[in-house]
């Protein structure tokens, strides 16, 4: 098209470009035929079921929910709170392992440098605390939330031993994270705590070596609970993860209004 | 007619024309309503009716419709005439996990799949429609068509138990996108305005650097294993370190469905299970509260008020002392 000099206007070759983009092969490979994406979206009941369809969100949504379980006041989100601040801290806990080391003489001082020197490193690591602090807080209060509501009443059983499941793998991921500034308070408390562990009648020793690598808290276990924090217990619970949300699907949805 | 995307409609309308004999130019631009029709010997592809049942289910009665801004479900009539033009190919282009949902449930409606119907009670219905679906259209093999080309295919077998089975109970649902999905993305905004806010607010604790030689007085655990500290300050560890945690903690909880077999939800129906969960968190929540404010020096007893606070936690951002 030509504007009124005889040549091509800008926004007309932007546009010619944008729908050549739009209509070539690759973005036709990407989208799915009836992606919105590629045909534009209007509101029709059929648009909107294929925004779901034609999406990789079809995985974790269905089309269609029951009413009622859109209702903030049924679930609270507290599910889905769960898995966003489980997001949030694998974002921001990426960001603090590009400036820590797992060792005695590093630790602490990568912590103090990200707490003083590093853009952003004080904001991060206190959103990264405080999102661990709320997810076990928020894990807890969905499994209060699913047990008041006798969600986990066939055919949810085996719903609720996963949840089980991911409220003690939540618990592990915050507890092996609380140990990595290798400070006092760090030290003192994981101490604390695994020695309960060391508790468990027959293999309780067992148990702490394994998690300590050692007898003690130590510079061994400083290292074993930084892999197990940021790759053994995430990849496990992602597991878990997938099979809770598979298994609300396929027990049908969220429980019924009570 | 509803805007079927192009390439499906192309490959219906390929198949159509090498069933026909007829050029592909012809059929699509007769399906696109451009052309004249196409002479064919014998009508195959079917325009199949709404049938009466599925109407009622798929549009909710009108008195449970309550919010406005909510529309009636994709229409029956689109659904299929979506499966008309995808079935001279393959289903499970226009329906991503049919196919899946076949394997699964055994004989099951290619149809169902726009509203994804998991539950149980569902499928009845689904198969009472396949049956609907199959039987209008024509049985006779058309003639004159050449070999190998067939325009009809079996959708599905119908077992008579399934048919028997119907049970038209109209469900109340809404679509995903935007009535669930704008609420999670709402509370995904709300979570991380708080986080920001509180890690602008609150800052971390970093105390002095590890030192094997120096236990802090008192050294506590974190807060969620304040309250087995607690236990384990009034019972022999043995007790409150392992039985209490292990066996009512994780064997415990995972064993309440089963323990708990009263079917019913209602909170009327279930007052000893939620006395007792009650009971549970108030529990925990009194232990952990006693660990967090009311356990000073070699973790004795202490008011916050007049000894101060030991937790450590929130101590870059409360000045307890
Ligand atoms: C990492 C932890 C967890 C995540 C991310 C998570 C996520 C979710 C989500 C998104 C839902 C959908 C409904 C809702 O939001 O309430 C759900 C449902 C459910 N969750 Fe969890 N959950 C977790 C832990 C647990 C725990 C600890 C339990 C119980 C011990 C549990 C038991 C259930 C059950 C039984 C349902 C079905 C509820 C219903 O149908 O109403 N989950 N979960």
């Amino acid at each position: 098209m030509a504007n009124r000099n005889g040549k091509t206007g800008l926004r007309d070759r932007i546009k010619e470009t944008n729908d050549k983009l739009w209509s070539s092969q690759v973005v036709g490979a990407i989208l799915r035929p009836g992606s919105p994406f590629k045909q534009g979206y209007s509101d029709s009941p059929r648009n909107r079921s294929y925004v779901v369809m034609n999406n990789v969100l079809y995985h974790l949504h269905p089309v269609k929910v029951k009413r009622h379980a859109v209702k903030l006041s049924y679930t609270l989100c507290l599910g889905g709170l769960s898995f966003f601040l489980f997001i949030h801290l694998t974002i921001t806990g990426i960001f603090l392992m590009f400036y820590y080391t797992p060792t005695a003489e590093l630790a602490y001082v990568n912590i103090q440098e990200l707490s003083t020197d590093i853009a952003f490193g004080s904001l991060v690591r206190n959103m990264h605390r405080w999102g661990a602090h709320l997810m076990v807080l928020s894990v807890f209060l969905h499994m209060s939330r699913v047990f008041y509501h006798g969600a986990y009443k066939p055919p949810r059983e085996f719903n609720w031993v996963i949840g089980v499941v991911l409220l003690f793998l939540t618990l592990l991921l915050s507890f092996s994270g609380y140990l990595l500034p290798w400070d006092q308070l760090a030290l003192w408390a994981v101490t604390v705590g695994t020695n309960m562990a060391g508790f468990v009648p027959v293999v309780g020793d067992q148990v702490k070596f394994v998690l300590l690598a050692d007898v003690e808290v130590s510079a061994a276990g400083l290292l074993r609970f930084y892999v197990l924090h940021v790759l053994f217990f995430p990849f496990i619970i992602v597991i878990f993860m997938s099979i809770h949300f598979w298994r609300v699907r396929k027990d049908g949805g969220i429980s019924g209004p009570l | 007619m509803v805007d079927i995307p192009e390439s499906l409609l192309r490959r219906s309308a390929e198949a159509k024309a090498k069933a026909l004999g007829v050029p592909v130019e012809q059929v699509l631009a007769e399906m696109k309503g451009e052309g004249p029709a196409v002479e064919v010997p014998q009508a195959e592809i079917v325009e199949e009716a709404p049938f009466p049942d599925e109407q009622s289910r798929s549009e909710p009665p009108a008195e449970q419709v309550d919010d406005p801004v909510e529309e009636a479900p994709p229409s029956t009539e689109e659904v299929v005439e979506e499966v008309v033009a995808a079935s001279p190919s393959s289903d499970d282009e226009a329906f991503p996990s049919a196919a899946a949902e076949v394997e699964e449930r055994g004989p099951v409606a290619v149809e169902d799949k726009p509203e994804d119907s998991p539950t149980a009670e569902d499928h009845g219905t689904d198969n009472a429609k396949v049956a609907g679906l199959v039987s209008p259209r024509p049985s006779v093999p058309p003639t004159g068509l050449p070999d190998g080309v067939r325009t009809q295919r079996l959708l599905t077998v119908v077992k008579a138990r399934a048919i028997q089975d119907v049970k038209p109970e109209p469900q109340d649902k809404v679509n995903t996108w935007p009535h669930l999905m704008l609420v999670e993305f709402g509370a995904l905004l709300a979570i991380t305005a708080l986080l920001v806010i509180m890690a602008v607010v609150i800052h971390s604790p970093l105390l002095d650097p590890a030192n094997f030689n120096a236990t802090p007085n008192p050294s506590k655990a974190p807060w969620y294993f304040l309250g087995l500290q607690e236990l384990l300050s009034y019972f022999d560890p043995q007790i409150a370190g392992v039985t209490v945690p292990t066996i009512v903690g994780i064997i415990g909880f995972m064993m309440v469905p089963f323990v708990d077999r009263n079917p019913s939800t209602r909170p009327s129906d279930r007052k000893f299970a939620i006395l007792l969960y009650s009971i549970f968190i108030s529990g925990a929540a009194t232990l952990t509260i006693l660990g967090v404010l009311f356990r000073g020096r070699g973790f004795n007893f202490s008011y916050p008020w007049k000894d101060g606070i030991f937790f450590d936690d929130l101590k870059d951002w409360v000045d307890f002392e």
